[in-house]
């Protein structure tokens, strides 16, 4: 335990360097802003801004500071999105659906200070409730999973895809054909094992001769990046389905925010709103662990769990302080949450955590169990920066929020088109060609009009990372196994995961079983 | 909704059925190779190139159908619905935004990035976002400029200039 504290306290002196401080400073606002404007949330900041950290690792030298700017984005959004919930009634991004609830109505009560402090408050509690746990598990969690071999991640993969599957609460076959879908587009270019290429699309309408060589694809030789369908799905796809049902109608609740109101606020937040960020900061960290899960549901668990546990209950979305304190701390604590299976074991939990794995593997890290081991000069000053973010992020969220509140008043006719370009050539500078830009343009479209039919995105960009390490760990299994798949359930760790996960993927069917049964008991009776 | 629904399973289903088809393709270099016999095991190898990826498309398939079961029973939500799946705001929406990025794209090729953003930004701002002829100009004119040092300046990442490239000559003495 003295090692660890030794190792956060290094790393927190890292985190401080002048450099590194400000690159936090950069990130959080970024992130406040992103998470505040409706439409944008932590993943958009992060997949559309990831490009342009290639020059952060330039002139810095090391892996550290780029990611110590994409997790204070990540962090900033958590604070961000609290301040359109409570000003405009637009949650700025899912994660902070349920701090509307209670939080614009007390905006339209003439309370919104009270609501922004402590949503900024809770936010920081919950952080650095999150963090304490993180330093905790983290470095247990990764020593255990040293002993994984090809097996085991395999089966801890098939676990993070049968959550979206089982607890995900889309349509079923349409998350399925999401996964897939991800999966098999980042098997385009070379076998990694055999050499072989592999869908490259040569002539992509070879079923009729007369057609071949009509379309230049090239460009799938070298694969599809992640960053295509990440950029395309949340910078172009996500953008056009905002402005096409968002429609402009967009109105915002005026208030001021004064240091005497502060003070106040501070004063109604201790008394009033403890209770929420508790059961928030406790509840989120440990949803944000699941895969699929994350913030979003730890926000929206956490609101009903206060509900349910307070003494006036009915005063729960009519503007009662610790209905914006419970969802507010979960959110942030399930954000370092998520952080935990991608560091330790190398398995992103949501979207956001799938681009901070594809940054590291970019700057030359492999994210699993053998970081800690293996890169404590760059583990531990992110750790360390969570904390400095943490506490910039709420000095920044309450010193800025009368700044933030003009910059929500940007028409969304000048965000938007700043967006597509800003994706366009982030792209184009993340691979240099022109190919991958067109192809982020139609992946965007596209995504488009499937999000329009209820098609989650988020399994298919999780998918694309997570398929270059899956089929290798998939076939070296079955090589070792000479094709026998019983190799997932005999052996001790992969046997339980593979068994839960399956579980996972047959339990909306079992759902469904459930309910036929209690009904047909129910009706039982009654003939 | 519910036709929209209907034809975009039929258009994945479509899609996973070629998917499959190109997943089973030979290398070339190997004429011994028929189609479909990369997509199972080898014998001392594991499974073969083909088979992840085929198997893969073969379950996308069987989802489509299943959505197209889901859509018959009439169990999912955009199944149900009576709204349709791109009202006249949307279609506009999408042919003026879509077909303004698609126009981007296009325009990259002929006259670079940076003319490129600047006619996309001030179609954008101008036309759609009906702001005054300053603030246009002043974001459709400062963001290539400031993309400008960013990039080819800064990150020393040079942007296609298409046939606007020698207007930069002078630029690039002076920075690069």
């Amino acid at each position: 335990m003295i090692e660890i504290f030794a190792a956060l306290g290094d790393g927190v002196w890292q985190a401080l360097q002048p450099i590194n401080l400000a690159l936090a400073f950069i990130g959080v606002v970024v992130g406040l802003f992103v998470g505040a404007m409706p439409g944008l949330g932590s993943v958009n900041g992060v997949a559309i801004l990831l490009p342009f950290t290639f020059v952060i690792q330039k002139y810095t030298g090391t892996a550290t500071s780029p990611m110590i700017f994409l997790a204070a984005i990540y962090y900033g959004a958590m604070y961000g999105g609290a301040i359109s919930s409570i000003t405009l009634g637009i949650p700025g991004a899912s994660t902070a659906v349920a701090t509307t609830f209670d939080g614009r109505p007390l905006a339209l009560s003439g309370r919104a200070d009270r609501a922004l402090v402590a949503a900024a408050v809770a936010s920081f509690v919950g952080g650095t409730v999150a963090n304490l746990l993180f330093t905790g598990f983290a470095p247990a969690l990764a020593s255990v999973a040293l002993d994984f071999g090809n097996p085991e991640i395999f089966a801890l993969m098939l676990l993070a895809f049968a959550t979206f599957v089982g607890l995900g609460g889309d349509d079923i076959p349409k998350t399925i054909f999401s996964i897939c879908i991800g999966l098999v587009l980042a098997t385009v270019g070379f076998d990694i094992i055999s050499g072989e290429p592999r869908l490259q699309f040569g002539d992509p309408l070879d079923l009729f001769p007369a057609t071949a060589g009509l379309i230049d694809t090239t460009g799938f030789s070298h694969g599809i990046r992640f960053l295509v369908l990440a950029i395309g799905v949340y910078g172009i796809g996500e953008m056009i389905w905002t402005i096409n049902s968002s429609r402009g109608k967009i109105t915002m609740t005026e208030t001021t925010i004064t240091f005497a109101r502060i003070r106040d606020a501070l004063d109604d937040y201790r008394r009033k709103a403890w209770k929420g960020t508790f059961i928030g900061s406790a509840l989120g960290f440990f949803v944000g662990i699941l895969p699929a899960a994350g913030a979003t549901p730890g926000s929206l668990m956490s609101y009903g769990v206060a509900k349910m546990i307070s003494r006036n209950p009915d005063n729960y979305g009519k503007g009662e302080l610790d209905g914006v304190a419970a969802p507010e701390a979960a959110n942030n604590s399930a954000s370092t949450g998520a952080m935990l299976p991608m560091m330790t074991l190398g398995i992103p939990g949501s979207p956001t955590t799938a681009v901070l794995l594809a940054g590291m593997v970019i700057w030359g890290l492999q994210p699993g169990p053998r970081l800690f081991a293996d890169q404590p000069d760059f583990v531990w000053p992110l750790i360390g920066s969570f904390y400095v973010s943490n506490l910039i992020a709420v000095l920044v969220n309450l010193a800025f929020i009368p700044i933030f509140l003009w910059m929500l008043r940007m028409p969304f006719t000048i965000l938007a088109p700043l967006i597509f370009v800003l994706s366009v050539v982030g792209t184009f500078a993340a691979y240099q060609n022109l190919f991958d830009v067109w192809l982020m343009v139609l992946f965007g479209l596209g995504a488009f009009l499937l999000r329009i039919l209820d098609y989650p995105l988020a399994p298919a960009v999780l998918a694309i990372v997570l398929g270059p390490i899956a089929e290798p760990k998939l076939r070296q299994s079955l090589l070792l196994s000479d094709g026998d798949p019983s190799i997932f359930f005999t052996r001790p760790i992969a046997g339980p995961i593979t068994v839960i996960a399956i579980i996972l993927i047959l339990l909306p069917l079992l759902k469904i079983i459930w309910t036929k049964v209690k009904s047909s008991r129910a009706e039982t009776p009654a003939q | 909704m519910r036709r929209a629904e209907i034809v975009t399973a039929i258009i994945l289903g479509i899609f996973s059925l070629y998917l499959m088809w190109k997943s089973g393709e030979a290398p070339a270099w190997d004429p011994s190779v028929a189609r479909f016999d990369n997509i199972g095991m080898i014998e001392g190898e594991g499974p073969a190139s083909g088979w992840w990826p085929f198997w893969l498309s073969t379950i996308m398939l069987i989802c489509s159908i299943w959505i197209g079961v889901n859509w018959w029973r009439r169990t999912s939500p955009p199944s149900r619905s009576d709204e349709v799946f791109l009202d006249a705001y949307g279609r506009r929406m999408l042919l003026l935004v879509g077909g303004g990025l698609l126009g981007f794209m296009v325009l990259i090729q002929f006259v670079g990035f940076y003319a490129g953003m600047f006619i996309f930004l001030f179609y954008y701002l101008f036309f759609l976002g009906r702001h005054s002829v300053v603030r246009t100009l002043a974001i459709s004119v400062g963001t290539p400029i400031f993309c400008f040092f960013f990039f080819d300046v800064a990150m020393r990442i040079v942007l296609p200039k298409g046939v606007t490239e020698p207007l930069f000559l002078p630029l690039y003495k002076i920075f690069l």
